[in-house]
């Protein structure tokens, strides 16, 4: 036990011996084990001599190719914690009835249902869509990196700061247990005086930094360095989704990090933004974090709309159908995404007339999404459709997402919501187009573009094998709960006391299991790939006989991504090189401006880390002294005015030279 | 050469279509345009601190009303400054567009002291509010008083750290275009901050003092 | 969806008529997903493939037409719905073809949502209880509910639908039960520790037995008073049934605003509290203290 005398106090904050939960068995033994991988895991790099390959070529990195990589690889890491935390959800309450409370106690479940939602959203869903977009956008409007390289590493990093300080929580303190967004007044200082709504707030404003720089970065990409020829109607749809998705995150950002800022000032300052006394209003609270929180659903799924309409074009051999409808419908969701935020909250009392208004404005957005799925099927039809994964998976969407569409405009008729508000039946809704919308779009793209980013393509067979297990495991999984919605069964619950229940919630653990080995089998198909890269290997650059620009480059491309920069006359630009025999330079480059790697975008978010580790446990010293030394290394990064270099013209040959044998080999 | 001739069947005579450009291609700066939008971000926030003002600007909790602890002479003055500021910053930028870099460093400093001749009337207004027990925990108005105007005024002092940092930089590199690049950016902040804190001025003292 | 009461009836039968409109557009969505995905798959070359086929005007303005239309009329639905089914407007009819007989006064609950049970109030019995509700059957009710820390949610699936309960904020709610029965009721909104705990009772009865639960109450209840239920918001789980005979008159009030400590730094005391009655998205309260403002204790109240 730590003395709890001044200079401790100074050094430690409220941080004692006693934050670790060590009177938690399923926490200490996941500390074992996570302990236990992770040595081994920097055991392993540190045998085989990678640390100064991973900081050269990876860390410090502003490559959007590998900056992309590294967003998929903390999405699919994090997807293993948030999915543990759903089956020890599911796993609680399928036994949790009557007599028996489970193996989970409230303090604990409560930990882990919240854990689960940011998760899931923040740390899962948010890199992975991003990670996508930086991958694959700049190579389809040819353009050599984003606009702000530095920038790109620098908002990955704050993302995996953000990340890092979710899972210390796990093992130092608690998490919130307030629900994924910390209704005020339950999460004010009063209601949560523990370090759990500290590790949220810090963990969400370090990553909600990086991801509105991006949001910045991306949009300026999209507008400033299109290569010549490609106006705005013949940009493809995927990079048409990620403008309007950037553009989203620009507006609604903001406005999370002021609404965490004063729940922040309430807690640390003892301001009365949303306490119950001296003039607080906790509704204020819920308008502010929904007006972010819609569009950011929208945020998740409009990439995911792209993804499908690059493959269902690509893999139907046809053109998109109805190229500017998909883009006047995209626009007209970004728009109309910011109008319709209280419904999440019919029940708040906000009355009759208010309550209509955004439930018919809600009701409004399934029109443009009901013309996406209509162009997407009018593609395939008379179309040559391959049943390759990425259109497997853009199937399963179709039919999935629907459903959770309509069940949605049922929740936007506000008499139903009172029924439905808060019920298992909201969570099947959001889950069905969560999971059926934007988890197998990002499949779909990470299938459709891994042998882009690695030269081989993934392994079909265990594809097929992850893909029947999730889709059927999502119906097992979600179905029962749409039942037990309707039944009235309401969210959030670790106990029942109907038995008459419990069958519901086993299939829906059967659902969550068969989801399990699907991840497994996920896995198993990255490793199986790896292994057998060489019979997979893409040496065209083109495995899926492609129509955008980014399938005219080598897989993986070169640094420099186009030797020399593409002059673009119609959409589905490739395919149209493709039509008119296009031959590949293979001469007379010029030396390429490149932008030089850094390190102070991963010192900058180590700092940013300690920061937020810091204030969570009232450790001012400390928090003062990181904070200084942040802002030292950004103004002092500013003072480096040599951030980039010029690739020779030599280099370019050798390599458009190794192109060009790879090519002749391979016919 | 960079153009290949195709023939598409039934096309008639041969059109040469070129796919890339050989010469070097240089992408438009984009920092200008990003800084902008990031300035716009920026406005959201003030946004959201507005909005939470105009819910909670009366919830005086039975504490110090707007009448009560606003002074409207002393804003005047802070306002006077801040404008002023703005003017200075503008002559700045005039004198670097003709590369004169003394002139611009002069008018630099002269925003500097006027910037944080605004900062410091505006600590010594809220250390006297804290005083006579009206600080940011009294009420939800105080509350929201307290963060929005804070919230622009720690704008300003980063604008004021960011202004000697730059004054540094074109001391030893000259005004290159990064540099002059960078001075732009800032012109937008400081011009920016100009119009919230219009918006601070009407919003939250006039309307707070007049009936 | 085995509703009792009449706004649970008429809530389901909207979610009915919604789901079957929506149907009209999602089933044959589906089905042709499945037909498509089916008949154009590539290995069936008797399909027509019309590789330069992408637009057509017809189409687009049939695919864009039929869900506005759809939309329109569960738009217009919705408007009317909600007006009529509006947690604050008194009750039009006790039932379907059962129009509210003339000069019916509401049966008055008030509701408490504590850490973590639920304290019924009924001021014009003067009797109180926690975690058991009851009223008669075909006797329209008049919900006033509040909370005392922090959000909740008041939610008798079987009766109507739900409304979220405030601390220093009224919401209200008006339903109807049309059967006798049992009807679970519970917080609809995670509030907590204890939140799985917090569910009651709700007996439909007969204006006799009403009478006779008053009674029950009445005979073997305490006495909330202040103190009493100073003691009773204390947090704690798996409250059972209790009764109160008397209650402390202006108890709610003094809940509502805040006041049950009328010293506390929080008491307000405006009289106008729903939510959905200002412009702005909450009233609120001020307290009457002017406490720690020494200089400034000869101003009136700003109002």
């Amino acid at each position: 036990m730590l003395a709890q005398t001044d200079l401790a106090k100074l050094i430690f904050g409220r941080l004692t011996l006693d934050s670790l939960p060590l009177h938690e068995p399923i926490v200490v033994y996941t500390f074992v084990a996570v302990a236990i991988g992770g040595i081994a895991l920097l055991g392993a790099i540190t045998y085989f001599r990678l640390w100064g390959y991973l900081w050269r070529e990876w860390f410090t990195s502003i490559d959007h190719k590998k900056i992309g990589i590294m967003y998929m690889i903390l999405g699919f890491v994090m997807l293993l914690r948030g999915f543990s935390d759903a089956i020890m959800m599911r796993a609680q309450q399928a036994i949790s009835f009557g007599d028996s409370h489970g193996y989970l106690p409230p303090e604990h479940y409560d930990q882990i249902f919240t854990a689960h939602g940011v998760i899931m959203i923040f740390f899962v869903a948010m890199p992975m869509v991003t990670g996508l977009m930086n991958f694959v956008m700049p190579l389809q409007i040819g353009a050599r990196d984003v606009a702000f390289p530095f920038l790109n590493n620098f908002s990955f990093w704050m993302t995996v700061a953000g990340a890092m300080l979710v899972m210390a929580s796990l093992f130092i303190g608690e998490f919130a247990r307030t629900g994924w967004l910390a209704y005020p007044p339950l999460s004010d200082i009063v209601s949560s005086p523990d370090a759990g709504v500290d590790y949220y707030i810090w963990a969400l404003q370090i990553a909600g930094v990086g991801t509105l720089l991006s949001g910045i970065n991306l949009l300026v990409t999209i507008v400033k360095m299109r290569a010549p020829g490609m106006t705005m109607m013949k940009m493809p749809v995927f990079t048409w989704t990620a403008l309007c998705t950037n553009v989203l995150i620009v507006a609604a950002f903001p406005v999370l990090t002021a609404v965490l800022a004063l729940l922040a000032l309430d807690r640390y300052a003892g301001t009365n933004f949303f306490t119950t006394e001296l003039g607080g209003n906790a509704m204020m609270y819920v308008n502010l974090i929904w007006i972010w929180g819609h569009p950011e659903v929208y945020i998740l799924i409009l990439p995911a709309f792209g993804i499908f309409s690059e493959v269902t074009a690509t893999f139907s051999r046809k053109p998109l159908f109805g190229y500017a409808s998909m883009v006047y419908a995209t626009v007209v969701i970004t728009v109309l995404s910011y109008l319709v935020w209280l419904h999440h909250f019919f029940t708040m009392g906000s009355g009759a007339s208010v309550n209509s208004f955004f439930g018919i404005t809600t009701m409004i957005i399934s029109i443009p999404t009901g013309a996406k799925i209509f162009n997407w099927l009018f593609t395939m039809y008379r179309g040559r459709v391959e049943f390759q994964l990425p259109m497997m998976w853009t199937v399963a969407f179709m039919v999935t997402f629907v459903i959770g569409g309509m069940t949605g405009v049922l929740l936007a008729v506000p008499p139903a919501d009172f029924s439905l508000h808060n019920s298992l039946f909201l969570i099947a809704h959001f889950h069905n187009v969560i999971i059926g919308g934007v988890l197998f779009g990002l499949f779909a793209g990470i299938t459709y573009w891994f042998p882009k980013a690695f030269g081989f393509r993934l392994d079909p067979f265990w594809g097929k094998c992850s893909f029947w297990l999730w889709v059927v495991g999502f119906y097992f999984a979600f179905m029962p709960l749409y039942v037990l919605g309707l039944m009235g069964v309401t969210r959030r619950l670790s106990h029942f006391d109907d038995p008459s229940l419990q069958i519901w919630f086993q299939i829906a653990a059967f659902g969550a299991l068969l989801i399990a080995l699907g991840i497994a089998c996920n896995i198993i198909q990255f490793v199986v790939s790896f292994r057998n890269r060489d019979k997979l290997r893409d040496t065209t650059g083109d495995p899926w006989d492609g129509r955008t620009l980014e399938w005219s480059t080598s897989s993986p491309p070169p640094k420099y991504n186009f030797a020399f920069t593409p002059l673009v006359h119609d959409h589905d630009a490739w395919w149209m090189m493709k039509k008119h025999h296009y031959q590949r330079p293979i001469g007379g480059f010029v030396p390429i401006h490149m932008p030089l790697n850094t390190g102070a975008g991963i010192i900058m978010g180590g700092l940013s880390f300690v920061f937020g580790f810091a204030m969570i446990w009232y450790m001012w010293l400390l928090a003062a002294v990181s904070f200084i030394a942040l802002l030292a290394v950004a103004i002092g990064h500013t003072f480096n005015y040599h951030r980039d270099y010029y690739l020779s013209s030599e280099e370019v040959t050798r390599t458009e030279a190794s192109r060009t044998e790879l090519l002749a080999s391979h016919v | 050469m960079s153009e290949i001739s195709t023939t598409l069947p039934g096309s008639g005579p041969a059109k040469p279509l070129a796919f890339y450009d050989t010469a070097e291609h240089h992408p438009v700066n984009g920092t200008l345009l990003g800084f902008w939008v990031y300035l716009m971000s920026d406005c959201l926030v003030f946004a959201c601190l507005f909005a939470a003002y105009g819910v909670l600007g009366r919830e005086y909790a039975g504490g110090p009303t707007a009448q009560e602890v606003l002074e409207l002479p002393a804003v005047a003055v802070n306002t006077t400054l801040l404008l002023l500021s703005s003017i200075t910053y503008g002559f700045a930028v005039l004198a670097m567009q003709r590369n004169r870099q003394n002139p611009m460093l002069v008018w630099l400093v002269i925003t500097g002291l006027l910037g944080a001749g605004f900062i410091t009337l505006e600590l010594r207004e809220f250390a006297h509010l804290i005083s006579i027990g009206a600080g940011p925990q009294r009420s939800a108005f105080l509350s929201s008083f307290f963060t929005l105007v804070g919230t622009h005024g720690l704008h300003v002092t980063c604008g004021l750290i960011w202004l000697v940092v730059l004054i540094t930089q074109v001391l030893r590199k000259g005004l290159i275009t990064a540099n002059k690049r960078r001075l732009l950016c800032l012109s937008m902040f400081w011009h920016f901050l100009d119009v919230v804190w219009v918006g601070v001025f009407s919003f939250v003292y006039l309307m707070g003092v007049l009936p | 969806m085995s509703p009792s009461g009449d706004l649970a009836v008429q809530q389901r039968n909207l979610i009915i008529t919604s789901t079957v409109l929506m149907l009209l557009i999602i089933v044959p969505v589906i089905v042709l997903t499945l037909l498509f995905a089916w008949h154009f798959r590539a290995s069936n070359k008797k399909a027509t493939y019309d590789p330069d086929w992408d637009h057509s005007t017809i189409l687009e303005l049939l695919i864009w037409a039929a869900p506005l239309l759809i939309i329109i009329a569960l738009g217009a639905i919705t408007w009317v719905s909600t007006h009529k089914l509006d947690p604050y407007r008194p009750l039009e009819r006790v039932a379907a073809h059962r129009p509210m007989p003339a000069g019916a006064r509401p049966l008055q609950v008030n509701v408490v949502a504590l850490d973590w049970k639920w304290l019924f109030i009924y001021p014009e019995q003067g009797i109180a209880t926690v975690n058991e509700l009851a009223a008669p059957v075909d006797r329209p009710i008049q919900f006033k509910i509040t909370a005392s820390s922090v959000m909740n949610s008041f939610f008798i699936p079987a009766l109507a639908g739900q409304i979220y309960a405030m601390p220093g904020m009224e919401t209200q709610l008006q339903a109807v039960i049309n059967a006798p029965g049992e009807f679970q009721g519970f917080s609809a909104n995670y509030s907590g520790h204890g939140f799985s705990g917090m569910h009651f009772l709700f007996h439909g009865v007969s204006e006799e037995g009403f009478a006779q639960w008053v009674q029950k109450a009445k005979a073997g209840g305490g006495d909330l008073s202040r103190e009493a239920y100073v003691k009773l918001a204390q947090p704690s789980e798996n409250d059972p049934v209790t009764y109160y005979a008397t209650v402390e008159p202006g108890l709610y009030r003094a809940i509502l605003t805040k006041c049950v400590d009328p010293e506390s730094p929080s008491c307000m005391t405006r009289m106008d509290l729903s939510p959905h009655e200002t412009s702005d998205s909450g009233v609120m309260l001020q307290p009457a203290s002017t406490r720690g403002m020494a200089a400034m204790a000869d101003h009136p109240h700003s109002d």
